[in-house]
């Protein structure tokens, strides 16, 4: 065992040295302007906001990786493009959330919040790109245990609280079944590398089904991640009882991460079964569209809706991963990115709503667009692309997503996946029809969106009408990270 | 059946004994001292595995250090998490059912498995698992970075606890 750390070694965790260093700095802050809160309101979200751009230019710049990549740490960190164009997607999405929180009056002036969601952050990262299940598993639980807290944070309030303990105890069961399957993958193989499962399951001389019972283990700790069916209980009651921006986090970042850990283990680790666990894929994706489609159907709260809509759309993410090929893969990161914008915005605009309002029915965005009709437009734009619609993201990333499936012959899923667009894209209108239709509601509190929110806002607008329009830099993202899992 | 083997089956019986009775009692303080029994059981099969390291630290930090603690926070707490009404659910039978069957169908598969009959291999006596332990955790080419990694997540941990356990007075309304 050689003692020396090489430079390659810190590049390669770079980002994460960042984030955690800005969480403290963060939480100094909080320290020094204890007795004043409004400089912490207005200060901390830009803070932590301009930390991760700041952060992430500097990664772009120092830790890209070179090539095919290389193995880090003894084995236990990948260092290639797919690492890191997941942690750009993680880290946009935590900046764009700390600056939808300065809208939060409950979230803006608490410095554990931001630390918490850069921890979280940083477990993110570590998640896409561990090469041992060691790590991954530590990395999954860095990500898990500042979300329950984040969940749970505005203690004074029922429903929040409801929703922390409800994701926590959702989340340590599935962890704990997950943690049972990776350690019999231990006992069978020997081995904790992802990278080294393959051959050694090939020459571990296995009776039939025990591969596959370890990957149904596994399957529900990946599965309770991305809120796929039947792991998807916990999504509506925790979107709903969360603070919204945090909601707006775990159906975007957190789902992204748990996709990359999906794509990384399934497609290297168990290659070898990939006839098994593209059959279980297929029916996961399948129920989770029609769970998640047929039950947004009655929602009548519109956080509810988005926390059904989120599940669908793991549905059709999960269509890219059961096509287990190049397109399959490219398609589903393409997804999480278009996804990303989209879903942020429309949770930042149902924020600001509910301020206002203080509601979150449906009903709270009746007349919308004579209220305001910058922020119907907004919301047109958010929900036409999570319906598919073009111009807008949605639309190529459902189109790449369905081309994955055709160009493998998995017809029937394809077939399942635009029916369901089609009921999909019937309760997004639904709220349209309220936006713009139905006579407006009184506003109790006008608040002003603050500048942070404005911003934030405008760049995942401008990200839906981009990803939408302008199609190949987003897509040579997609396909840096593509090839980096595929070489193997 | 030799020796070991017995102590290995009476070590097995007591803690999944006890862990069955750490959720079905119903005064939290009985829990919270079977569960102290569940701890002991497991540094006893650590020691059975000849991990003496595992089973010392087992007793130290899990029973000495965390099951004391809960233990106090049950005193502390009492009148609060007195329990009210019924603590089994249900549809507890059908949930049992299900959970047993699948247990079944994964030793099943297991015991088609070569490795399911090895015996206990007896590590030779010059083996030092503590040194190779010690430094393991602290290489740059071993757990270096899940050890500092795992040290994040206490920090967040502790955080994330001191954020829920500690009412600021500042408005704080959802």
């Amino acid at each position: 065992m050689s003692s020396a750390f090489t430079p390659e070694m810190w590049r390669s965790i770079f980002p994460e040295i960042g984030l955690l260093i800005l969480a403290i700095v963060l939480l100094v802050f909080d320290l020094i302007w204890l007795k004043q809160p409004q400089m912490r309101a207005r200060w901390l979200g830009w803070m932590t906001s301009i930390g991760i751009v700041l952060i992430m230019g500097i990664s772009a710049g120092i830790s890209m990786p070179q090539g095919q990549g290389s193995v880090e740490w003894g084995g236990m960190l990948r260092f290639d493009a797919a690492g890191f164009v997941f942690r750009m997607i993680f880290m946009s999405a935590a900046a764009l959330t700390a600056l939808f929180a300065s809208q939060f009056e409950a979230l803006k002036k608490r410095g554990e919040f931001y630390a918490l969601l850069l921890i979280s952050t940083l477990g993110m990262n570590l998640m896409a790109s561990a090469a041992d299940l060691i790590l991954l598993f530590l990395a999954i639980e860095t990500t898990s245990l500042p979300l329950y807290v984040m969940a749970g944070f505005l203690t004074r309030d029922d429903r929040s609280v409801e929703a922390g303990i409800k994701y926590f105890l959702f989340g340590a069961i599935t962890s704990a079944v997950m943690l049972y399957g990776f350690s019999l993958i231990y006992g069978l193989t020997g081995t904790t590398q992802i990278y080294e499962l393959r051959s050694a399951f090939q020459a571990g001389n296995l009776p039939v089904g025990l591969a596959e019972l370890v990957i149904v283990l596994v399957l529900v700790g990946f599965g309770f991640k991305i809120s796929a069916a039947p792991f998807h209980f916990w999504a509506p009651d925790v979107y709903s009882g969360a603070p919204t921006p945090v909601a707006g986090f775990l159906s975007t970042a957190s789902k992204a991460a748990g996709f990359a850990v999906l794509l990384r283990v399934l497609q290297i680790a168990f290659a070898g079964q990939g006839s098994l666990w593209t059959v279980l894929i297929a029916v996961l994706a399948t129920a989770s569209m029609l769970i998640g489609n047929y039950l947004a159907l009655a929602q009548r709260s519109i956080k509810r809706l988005l926390a059904y809509s989120s599940i669908a759309h793991a549905g059709y993410i999960l269509i890219g991963v059961a096509a287990d090929s190049e397109l399959g893969t490219l398609s589903v990161i393409y997804y999480l990115i278009a996804y990303l914008v989209t879903n942020l915005a429309a949770f930042g605009i149902v924020n600001l709503i509910e301020s206002r309002v203080g509601s979150d029915e449906i009903s709270a965005l009746a007349g919308l667009n004579r209220r305001s009709a910058g922020l119907g437009l907004a919301m047109l734009a958010a929900l036409l692309s999570l319906g598919g619609i073009p111009p807008f993201a949605g639309f190529f990333a459902k189109l790449l997503v369905f081309a994955a499936a055709v160009e493998r012959g998995l017809i029937w899923l394809v077939l399942v996946g635009v029916f369901n667009a089609v009921v999909g894209l019937y309760y997004y209108l639904n709220v349209l029809k309220v936006i713009y239709l139905h006579p407006p509601v009184e506003e109790k509190e006008v608040f002003p969106p603050t500048p942070a929110w404005r911003i934030a806002l405008w760049v995942c607008l401008a990200g839906i009408l981009l990803i939408g329009f302008w199609f190949a830099p987003w897509y040579s993202l997609a396909q840096a990270a593509t090839s980096a899992i595929w070489i193997y | 059946m030799n020796g070991l083997q017995v102590v290995f089956l009476l070590a097995a019986l007591v803690s999944l004994f006890s862990a069955a009775m750490v959720v079905s009692a119903r005064r939290m303080m009985h829990a919270a001292l079977w569960l102290v029994l569940t701890l002991m059981g497991v540094a006893v099969i650590f020691v059975t595995l000849q991990s003496s390291f595992f089973a010392v630290v087992q007793v130290l930090v899990y029973v000495g250090a965390i099951a004391i603690l809960i233990i106090f926070s049950v005193m502390l707490t009492r009148r609060v998490m007195e329990d009210h009404g019924d603590q089994i659910l249900p549809g507890w039978r059908a949930a049992g059912l299900v959970a047993g069957l699948l247990f079944a169908i994964i030793v099943g598969f297991l015991a088609l498995w070569q490795g399911f009959t090895t015996m206990l291999v007896e590590l030779p006596a010059d083996a030092d698992n503590l040194l190779d332990l010690g430094q393991a955790l602290v290489s740059p080419q071993g757990y270096a970075l899940p050890f500092e990694l795992a040290s994040v997540l206490l920090v967040a941990a502790l955080i994330g606890a001191i954020t829920i356990a500690v009412d600021r007075k500042e408005d704080q309304h959802g």
